[in-house]
This record gives C-alpha cells, sequence and structure tokens, in this order.
C-alpha cells in the first residue's frame, strides 16, 4: 500500500533535494575551476605558421588565430599568472595593467590581437618597440598562465577581485606598484 | 602493563629511529638553557602533583565510607583547604617561572650582536648579513653561520605566507609575519651544526621547509663571510663556460642570481656560492652533482608544488650547467 506524504513535510524533503543538487554542481563546476596540475609539460605550443611582420598591422583587428589557450577558465591559472606577471617584471612597463611605458592591457586596444594565439605569440616573440621576446626565458605553461591572467584583465574583471576563493600567490611584501 | 611500557618507550623508538635530529633537550645557547630549565621544572612538579592526586584518589576509592560526624567541624575540611592552598602555590611558582624564562629567552642582546634578515618564501629561507656598505652584504639561503660565543639578533620576515623559525637547539619558535618585522636573540655556545624547520604550515610544501645553522669559531665565521663576499668563480673549462652560457640563455636568470656574472634574479636563491652551501632545496637533498642535475631536471618531482619549473635541456647543456654550478664554491 503506497501512502502519499502530507504535503507539510513533502516541502522540506524537496528543499533538501534541491539544495543537494545544486551544491553538487558547484562541487564539479568549482573544483574544475580551482584544479592545480603541479606536474606541467614544458614542450612549446606549435602555432600555425606565419611571419610576425606579415599579416598584422597596427590599427587593423587581425583574424583571430586557431589555438586554444589549454587553461581556459582555470582560476588556479589565473593566479600563477598572476604572480608570474610580477615575478618576470610585466609590471615593470605594463604597471598593473593600466599601463605605463608599454600599452595598457585593460583597455579594448589590441593592436597585435586579443586572441589567446595572439597573446602567445606577443609574449614568446616579442613585438616591435619595446616587447622583448621571452622564447627560451619563461616556460611554455607559464606563459599560458600569463596569457590566461592578462585575458583576465582584458575582460574588465578588474585586478584586485580574486580569481577564486584560494588566493594562491599572496605576494603581501611584492607588488606594491603604482596603478 | 607491558602495553603501558610499550606506549612509553614509543617516543623514544621513534627518535632513535629518526637519528635525533631535533631534540629540544639538546641545549647549545643560554635561551635554550632557560626553556629547557623551565620544561625540566614542568615535569617535575607536574608529575609529583599527578602522583600525590592518583594516591589521594586510590586511598579514597579503597577506603571504607565512614558516617558523617554530627556536630563539630568535618575534619576533611583541612584537607581540602590544604590542597587548595598548595595548587594556588604551585600555580604561582610556575606563573613566576614562566614570566623569568619568557624574560631570559627575549632579553635584548648586547652591543656587538651580529645582525641577520631572514626572511621566509614558500618554500625556502633568505638569509642576508646587512653591511654598511652595500657591496659587503653577504645574501645566502637555507644555511646561517653563526660565530660561537656572540650574540646573534635575528630579523625576521616573510613576502607571502606566516611562516615560523625553529631551530629546537638554540630557542623557541617566532613567526615571521608578512608586513611585520619580528626578531629573535641567541647565543650559541658550543659549534656545530643544529636542523631547523618552518613550525607554521605554510603551503604545499611545508614539510620540506627546512634550515641548517651552522656555529664555528668566530676566526672561521669571518672566514667564511669573507668568502661569501666575494663575486662568483670564474668559469674555469670550456665546459664551465657553456655551462654559465646555458644558466644566462634559459629561464634560470629570471629568478636566480650569481653576482659577478650577469644574473641578478631575486626571486629565487642566490647562486653565487651555491657549492658552498652543505643542501639544496631547502635542506631537502644533500648538494651533490647529482642531486643538483635532478632539481634542474625536474624540481616538481621531488618537491611538488615549488616555484621552480622544470627545465627540459639537452644532456650536454644540463651536465654542463651543473658543472658550472658546482664550481660557484
Amino acid at each position: 500500500m503506497r501512502r502519499r506524504l502530507p504535503r507539510a513535510a513533502a516541502m522540506p524533503l524537496l528543499f533538501a533535494g534541491a539544495l543537494v543538487l545544486v551544491l553538487s554542481v558547484f562541487s564539479i563546476v568549482g573544483c574544475q575551476k580551482m584544479q592545480r596540475r603541479l606536474h606541467e609539460s614544458t614542450p612549446a605550443t606549435a602555432l600555425p605558421a606565419w611571419s610576425p611582420g606579415s599579416q598584422l598591422h597596427a590599427g587593423v583587428q587581425p583574424t583571430p588565430l586557431p589555438v586554444k589557450n589549454p587553461y581556459e577558465g582555470s582560476s588556479y591559472a589565473m593566479s600563477e599568472g598572476q604572480r608570474l606577471f610580477e615575478w618576470y617584471n610585466c609590471a615593470g612597463c605594463h604597471f598593473r595593467g593600466g599601463g605605463g611605458i608599454g600599452p595598457a592591457l585593460m583597455d579594448r586596444v589590441w593592436i597585435y590581437g586579443d586572441d589567446p594565439a595572439s597573446l602567445y605569440s606577443t609574449i614568446v616573440g616579442g613585438r616591435p618597440n619595446g616587447m622583448p621576446a621571452w622564447r627560451g626565458k619563461i616556460p611554455d605553461y607559464q606563459v599560458w598562465q600569463l596569457v590566461t591572467y592578462v585575458e583576465a584583465m582584458r575582460a574588465g574583471r578588474g585586478i584586485a577581485a580574486p580569481p577564486g576563493p584560494r588566493q594562491e600567490h599572496l605576494q603581501a611584501g611584492e607588488g606594491k606598484i603604482s596603478r | 602493563m607491558r602495553r603501558v611500557f610499550a606506549v612509553l618507550l614509543l617516543p623514544a623508538a621513534l627518535c632513535a629511529a629518526a637519528g635525533c635530529r631535533y631534540v629540544t633537550l639538546d641545549r647549545a645557547t643560554p635561551q635554550a638553557d632557560a626553556i629547557t630549565d623551565m620544561h625540566w621544572l614542568m615535569f617535575w612538579v607536574l608529575g609529583a602533583v599527578f602522583a600525590l592526586v592518583l594516591a589521594a584518589l586510590a586511598i579514597a576509592v579503597s577506603r571504607r565510607s565512614r558516617a558523617p560526624i554530627a556536630g563539630g567541624k568535618d575534619p576533611r575540611f583541612f584537607a581540602v583547604a590544604a590542597a587548595t592552598g598548595v595548587t594556588c602555590a604551585i600555580l604561582l611558582l610556575l606563573l613566576v617561572a614562566s614570566v623569568v624564562t619568557g624574560r631570559a629567552v627575549s632579553t635584548p642582546p648586547e652591543a656587538n650582536a651580529l645582525d641577520i634578515a631572514i626572511t621566509g618564501h614558500q618554500w625556502w629561507w633568505e638569509v642576508r648579513y646587512p653591511a654598511a656598505v652595500a657591496d659587503d652584504e653577504v645574501l645566502t639561503a637555507n644555511e646561517i653561520h653563526v660565530p660561537v660565543g656572540r650574540s646573534v639578533r635575528l630579523h625576521l620576515a616573510s613576502t607571502d605566507v606566516i611562516h615560523s623559525f625553529w631551530a629546537p637547539n638554540l630557542n623557541g619558535k617566532k613567526d615571521l609575519i608578512p608586513g611585520r618585522s619580528t626578531g629573535m636573540t641567541f647565543r650559541v655556545l658550543r659549534a656545530g651544526t643544529y636542523e631547523g624547520r618552518c613550525a607554521e604550515f605554510c603551503g604545499y610544501q611545508h614539510a620540506h621547509m627546512g634550515f641548517r645553522v651552522v656555529a664555528e669559531p668566530p676566526s672561521e665565521f669571518e672566514a667564511w663571510l669573507e668568502s661569501q663576499r666575494l663575486p662568483a668563480a670564474e668559469p674555469g673549462d670550456a665546459a664551465r663556460v657553456h655551462g654559465h652560457e646555458v644558466f644566462l640563455a634559459g629561464p634560470c636568470v629570471n629568478c636566480h642570481a650569481i653576482r659577478g656574472a650577469g644574473a641578478f634574479g631575486r626571486k629565487g636563491p642566490d647562486l653565487t656560492h651555491l657549492a658552498s652551501r652543505s643542501t639544496i632545496a631547502a635542506a631537502t637533498l644533500p648538494n651533490t652533482t647529482g642531486h643538483l642535475a635532478g632539481w634542474i631536471a625536474d624540481s616538481q618531482r621531488i618537491k611538488p608544488g615549488n616555484r621552480m619549473p622544470p627545465n627540459v635541456l639537452p644532456s650536454g647543456d644540463l651536465l654542463d650547467l651543473v658543472a658550472y654550478l658546482r664550481s660557484l664554491r
């Protein structure tokens, strides 16, 4: 014999069920966002062959290059990128994204492209008038972590906002740069 | 009964198995003396109290109960009053002893104290010997040399999270707090090498954040300091010259400094006199050619999560690089 639950008892049950569902979805999504790989591989990313000067002209938006950022949406990589941005003295020219000696990274003007592959090749290969080439100096996975961080800046999320509940780098004694 | 003995003997057995590298009771400074004396005072006093309480409990349990006394004072009143009085006296004694010990541990050093600045990083120790002239400053890592018989004043700071400086033979623990300056003073009385650890959980590799304090006679200490002031040794042969080039061309130079060799990175340990240190990776591995090569090639296998990236180098480059680094005495 089946007995139907009275409505008063069913409501809390329903609520609890919904809560469990929401929490489990959050935990799965959250885990992926927070996931960190401690052991990264170093071989360089193969970008499609093109010469830096040929199709990129200042002021003209180039077509995005078909390479995906392997750390897309990873809070951990973003936080690591933020640390490396200071460690490798990107802040020395770009400051904290506001620009100064180098161009601003928070605005919408990207003369050499704002897609992940363009950012990658800007860091690795350098650009005319000041941006040095970091090929061989910054391991490939760290370049992608920097790309993740720069992309977050460009999206206008604000640098002061922590990329996740666990702010990884916590450089209290560092990063005291204006702007 | 046998089990009780086994439990009591377990710490001693563990200590013997571990080689007793960290023994708080093996004191080497007046500060550690004060802490050890306090330890034994508390051990004996509280041990005696424990024995007395258990004895009183045994008597109370075994004695037959008596009928209450009608009228007059209960004789138990005096026992309870005496026990309360003795308890208060003991607590007062321990309080006074604790204050005296605290003063002894934090006594300001003599005027000729040696200043050493220690900065905690995830997960290693930066050690700096300040000097009046910037060129005379000595920068090293994870190995602190001190002269025997002279007061040493440590200035502790941190760049990332809270660490804690703890060399059990020398003094108590002291936290390194970001944005604040803390300090510690001790005077080592006998020469020797004393091990220390980070004693505040500071992230993934907290367990591999060790250091060594090398106490040596003043003349030897001065000679060591003088040798550390020198710029790095010139690469002697073709392999080392190539190793130096590999160092400057690769990612190493982004974070590490070698004074006099064109490397100015300040994020990782200073490598100017790397070969003069007895360990690498914050007292994690002995400083040998094999360990150094393994560490450079893939430090993430040894100390996962540390800040140094793996380095894929052709084997010839790696060997020359290690030969160069091993020559930096």
